[in-house]
């Protein structure tokens, strides 16, 4: 039961270049990178990225109009039928049959791969020990998607694929399928994920790609991205005043970068003692509030909005 | 050895199997399937007596009907029995996750044919067992092969239309109005529920001549036809059939969509609303 990606020196996954379009969208611009043997890669982006769009052309689902792509040593549109065996993939919105049991649904799926995993061992790694004599459709939205997990090892793959894992998850249901995947970690799987939480991205991959628009913003292990912004200190207030014209003289005078949208002022400076004198002082002699003033050290999620430009929650399909 | 990929013969009887045992445990397809025919068996018989005189012979009026509702058992169990239950699977991401799967499409769709076959074969045997026992249908052995050739034709036919109707119903939801709105009507004009001998209109007569549940019940009838001498082969019909067959594969592999039609947005991704060769799909 050696893995062929864990022995193999060459990367599990590479992509070189890779550009998708519908009609005048351009959904994937331009993207390369590769995934090494046993690692959690992880494609970080708001909705409407082309993290999915990117994904499904991995998997072979979809096809591309530019670029090559070689997963475990094929590529992926016009991979023999031998290639989706050492590829578990678990899309959004798929269902299984709400006639099965949830033993019967992994003994069936399984029966279609060469090597398969053990039923009891991937109900005791997915989390659904004790319920595999129960029929799916009496189990909870958060126990359906163990299932798609549970489907996607049953065949013991060298690559997993997981779109979105824990959208729609509550928090300790997010937390319980991150040590899976953890588990599924040190077991050697490699994986390639797609989310929109920045936390989730820390908590489980080794290396992250950033994109948006379909282009790559940024690339790095967790702590580089954080590390890119790690001297910087964000100040930030409510500003009663609308535009940056009429307070350009006070935000030039600022050494780190200031923006004002929405009513707020964000300043993200290496010298914040500086800029927070200036600020103030600029405050109190016009007789100006800065409600909610505050100085903070920017977290991951600010890194990654500054990245992405703007709401995570926003944007099209695309 | 253990890294060969299961044969595909070995995959495809696991897939019929596995289509049944769902099939089983849906009551009401099991019911609309088999008993619903059996109940009309029980309701003719009741209404038109036992024993009809012809021609100085006395005949079993079931003589006349239980071969139309063992064909019309069949067609069910193909045509609306494969379209609904394959409709439903893609709206509800059945087949979208069949697709990551290894399995070769072609046996999963096999798998699907050949469980309403299965259901038809018990069907039609359910059928005849009960219009033989109960009802004293004769059964001439020496006839049987051009029923079985008729029966074969009708259900693979059959089982290409139900794939055509799952490609062609928008969703999972409509198959059911879609599925009926074609099936019983057909039957009415396909001397399903009424015996041969009536008159109907030359119009209604033609309808029933072009399509194809007609030409089933006639050929797989001819086996059981009392007065008929000679030959019970109708290969005409079975070209009919045929044909209704190979447009039903043709427009199944034309129109199939593995992606649910829905697109329930939401998420990410383009796919959604997609077919798997990136045609966009009217939702």
């Amino acid at each position: 039961m050696v893995s062929l990606a864990a022995v193999s020196a060459s990367p599990a996954l590479t992509v070189s270049g890779l550009g998708k379009s519908y009609g005048d969208v351009r959904a994937v611009d331009d993207l390369s990178f590769h995934v090494e043997p046993g690692e959690v890669f992880a494609l970080l982006g708001p909705n409407g990225a082309g993290k999915s769009t990117t994904v499904e052309i991995l998997e072979g689902h979809r096809s591309r109009d530019a670029g090559t792509v070689e997963v475990l040593g094929h590529d992926p549109g016009t991979a023999p039928s031998g290639f989706r065996d050492r590829v578990g993939i678990v899309l959004q919105e798929v269902g299984v049959e709400r006639e099965l049991t949830v033993r019967e649904a992994l003994v069936h799926y399984g029966a279609c791969y060469s090597r398969r995993r053990p039923v009891d061992e991937v109900l005791e790694l997915v989390g659904l020990d004790g319920l595999g004599d129960r029929r799916t459709h009496r189990l909870s939205g958060g126990q359906k998607r163990r299932i798609d997990l549970a489907l996607g090892i049953i065949g013991d793959p060298d690559l997993l694929f997981l779109d979105e894992p824990t959208t729609g998850f509550d928090p300790s249901a997010r937390r319980q399928a991150w040590e899976m995947v953890d588990g599924l970690r040190s077991l050697g799987t490699t994986i390639v994920l797609t989310s929109h939480y920045m936390d989730e991205v820390q908590a489980l991959a080794d290396r992250v790609l950033v994109i948006a628009n379909g282009r790559a913003v940024a690339a790095g292990t967790p702590d580089e991205l954080r590390g890119s912004m790690d001297r910087q200190t964000a100040i930030r207030a409510r500003f009663p005043i609308d535009s940056e014209d009429t307070v350009v003289g006070l935000l030039e005078g600022l050494a780190g970068r200031a923006t004002v949208r929405d009513g707020r002022l964000d300043v993200r400076t290496e010298d914040p003692t500086a800029d927070l004198h200036r600020l103030t002082g600029w405050a109190l002699e016009r007789g100006v509030a800065l409600d909610d003033l505050e100085v903070v050290r920017p977290t991951l999620e600010d890194v990654y909005l500054d990245l992405v430009g703007g709401d995570p929650g926003e944007g099209t399909d695309g | 050895m253990a890294d060969r990929l299961p044969s595909p013969l070995r995959l495809l009887v696991h897939q019929i199997g596995y289509q049944n045992r769902v099939f089983r445990r849906v009551p009401i397809a099991a019911f609309f399937t088999l008993a619903f025919p059996l109940m009309f068996l029980l309701l003719f018989a009741a209404i038109s007596g036992d024993v009809w005189i012809s021609g100085g012979h006395e005949v079993a009026a079931a003589q006349f009907f239980a071969p139309g509702l063992a064909v019309f058992t069949a067609a069910s169990a193909t045509y609306t029995n494969i379209g609904i239950s394959t409709a439903v699977a893609r709206d509800e991401g059945i087949l979208r996750r069949v697709r990551s799967t290894p399995l070769p499409r072609w046996v999963y769709l096999g798998g699907v044919v050949g469980s309403g076959v299965c259901i038809a074969v018990f069907g039609v045997a359910l059928m005849l067992a009960v219009g033989v026992g109960v009802y004293g249908v004769d059964a001439d052995v020496g006839r049987l092969l051009p029923a079985v050739v008729a029966f074969v034709v009708g259900t693979a036919s059959f089982a290409m239309l139900g794939l055509a109707l799952a490609a062609m119903a928008p969703s999972g939801q409509s198959s059911p109005a879609l599925a009926q709105a074609t099936i019983l009507p057909m039957a009415f004009v396909s001397d399903v529920f009424f015996s041969i001998g009536d008159d109907p209109p030359r119009w209604l007569e033609m309808v029933g001549d072009v399509l194809p549940l007609k030409a089933f019940v006639e050929s797989f009838f001819a086996a059981f036809d009392p007065y008929r001498t000679g030959s019970a082969w109708e290969p005409e019909l079975l070209l009919r059939m045929g044909l209704w067959g190979v447009f039903g594969a043709v427009v199944a592999a034309r129109r199939f969509r593995w992606e649910p039609s829905t697109g329930s947005g939401g998420g990410p991704g383009v796919g959604r609303s997609r077919g798997h060769r990136g045609r966009p799909v009217a939702s």
